[in-house]
């Protein structure tokens, strides 16, 4: 059991390998984050604008986005693009699958978050002399991000969870890596040790995360 | 042929489609019962841990948690590559299907755990007194007084999780489960056209989608009542 899982030799022979992995990861995470965010924000500022065709279209797309499994999308992409003459590459698609699938969620918590801000303020700020953008820049946005920042940090944790899939499509990250090391080696032993990598990485944001929704369901 | 035609023909291809479609509608299947598994083995098993928990029993508690931030942690897709290239070196060989259900199975238990607990936390200590000290019993406080009250608490938050994690029975694909996309892919693989990708997409769409609407219908309903 401790030969084929925690081959101490197998670790320090791989880990050259899975470090390369961990280091993708890290950087993927730090691109398809801020990407998601972006899309959101793009997606929650349309819907400010209280247009009943606009709104309608939003959340059309954001259930489409709810409902189609991450990975088919990137599987459309890297595999189905190509037959259009459109060869993007593991990593272009990735982005482009993170950017629409984890924007249409964020773009649903940050709405939530703007609709929770009341319309008087924006009347305020407007009356004060603000332009649309700034009241929603520098007076609507702070608190919105404030008030669903748990389910931000929720929704940032499965995104950097979902990195996991740029492993189909021969992205190098921390699992692609990890199954190369484990057919060089034939043992499991670097899938071990990338799962213990991602529970080190993630476990202190899943702790917090606890703590704030049991404070967050306790103050109803 | 103008472009839209080319088009067609190529990602819209009735011939392929039509060729594939028994491939893909037993993928279907296949998906439908993979996912059913994971909801309500996963769901059974979340609920069965948070009323454990309730028990207040200090070790069986902080294993209940380490095990549940386990499965928070980890991408399920990491899981499914465990359970179905590690386990083999102990001569435990699951299927592709089997890996998958027990990898999403375990994830939706650590979301629904945690979200249960969190809905049995929310009602206030004192209702627990206040019941117990009417004569409820221990369990028929649990049933009656606290349970009503946590499970409509819980009902959206468990609805979006569910839909995420059975989405993930795309996954499989990965470890050869012969579910939609697995199916879409060999096809496509086999017919040089990505009809039956388009077709598979498609599939998902139709099956998901519905689920999605009414999840939103469940819980504007459950909010204005609360």
């Amino acid at each position: 059991m401790i030969e084929s899982f925690f081959n101490l030799e197998i670790i320090a022979a791989s880990w050259p390998i899975v470090r390369a992995g961990l280091l993708n990861t890290a950087l993927l995470s730090l691109l398809v984050v801020p990407l998601g965010l972006f899309g959101g924000l793009i997606l929650a500022l349309l819907a400010s604008v209280k247009h009943p065709a606009i709104r309608w279209l939003l959340m059309a797309w954001v259930d489409f986005f709810r409902a189609f499994p991450p990975l088919v999308l990137l599987i459309l992409l890297f595999a189905g693009l190509p037959f259009a003459g459109l060869e993007l590459g593991g990593f272009v698609c990735v982005a482009i699958a993170f950017f629409l699938n984890t924007g249409a969620y964020y773009g649903e918590i940050l709405r939530a978050g703007i609709d929770s801000i009341p319309s008087g303020q924006i009347e305020a700020a407007r009356s004060t002399g603000l332009s649309r953008l700034q009241a929603m820049t520098y007076v609507v946005l702070p608190q919105a991000v404030r008030n669903v920042l748990p389910d931000l940090l929720s929704n940032t944790l499965e995104v950097v969870k979902l990195t996991a899939l740029g492993s189909v499509v021969a992205v190098p990250e921390l699992l692609y890596q990890a199954r190369q090391a484990q057919s060089l080696t034939y043992n499991a032993t670097p899938i071990v040790v990338a799962a213990v990598i991602y529970f080190v990485m993630l476990w202190p944001v899943v702790r917090l995360l606890s703590r704030l929704e049991n404070r967050a369901f306790a103050g109803r | 042929m103008s472009g839209w035609e080319r088009f067609a023909d190529t990602f819209l291809n009735t011939k392929v489609m039509l060729r594939y479609l028994p491939d893909i509608l037993s993928g279907v299947v296949v998906t439908i019962e993979l996912a059913l598994l994971v909801v309500v083995t996963g769901i059974a098993a979340g609920l069965t841990l948070a009323l454990l928990r309730s028990l207040g029993v200090r070790p069986l508690n902080w294993l209940i948690v380490v095990v549940v931030d386990l499965f928070r942690s980890l991408p399920p897709l990491v899981v499914i590559v465990l359970i179905y290239f590690g386990l083999p070196s102990v001569n435990i060989s699951p299927s592709g299907f089997v890996s998958t259900w027990l990898s999403l199975a375990f994830v939706l238990m650590a979301f629904s755990e945690e979200i249960f607990w969190a809905g049995i936390t929310s009602v206030a200590r004192g209702q627990w007194e206040a019941a117990r000290s009417t004569g409820l019993s221990f369990g028929q406080t649990l049933m009656s007084v606290v349970l009503p009250q946590a499970v409509r608490l819980t009902i959206p938050p468990l609805t979006n999780r569910t839909i995420a994690i059975i989405k993930g029975t795309a996954l499989g694909t990965v470890v050869a489960v012969t579910e939609i996309l697995g199916q879409a892919s060999s096809a496509m693989s086999n017919s040089y056209n990505p009809s039956p990708l388009m077709m598979g997409a498609a599939a998902y769409i139709v099956l998901f989608f519905p689920v999605v609407v009414a999840a939103r219908w469940v819980e504007t309903r459950l909010a204005w009542k609360r």
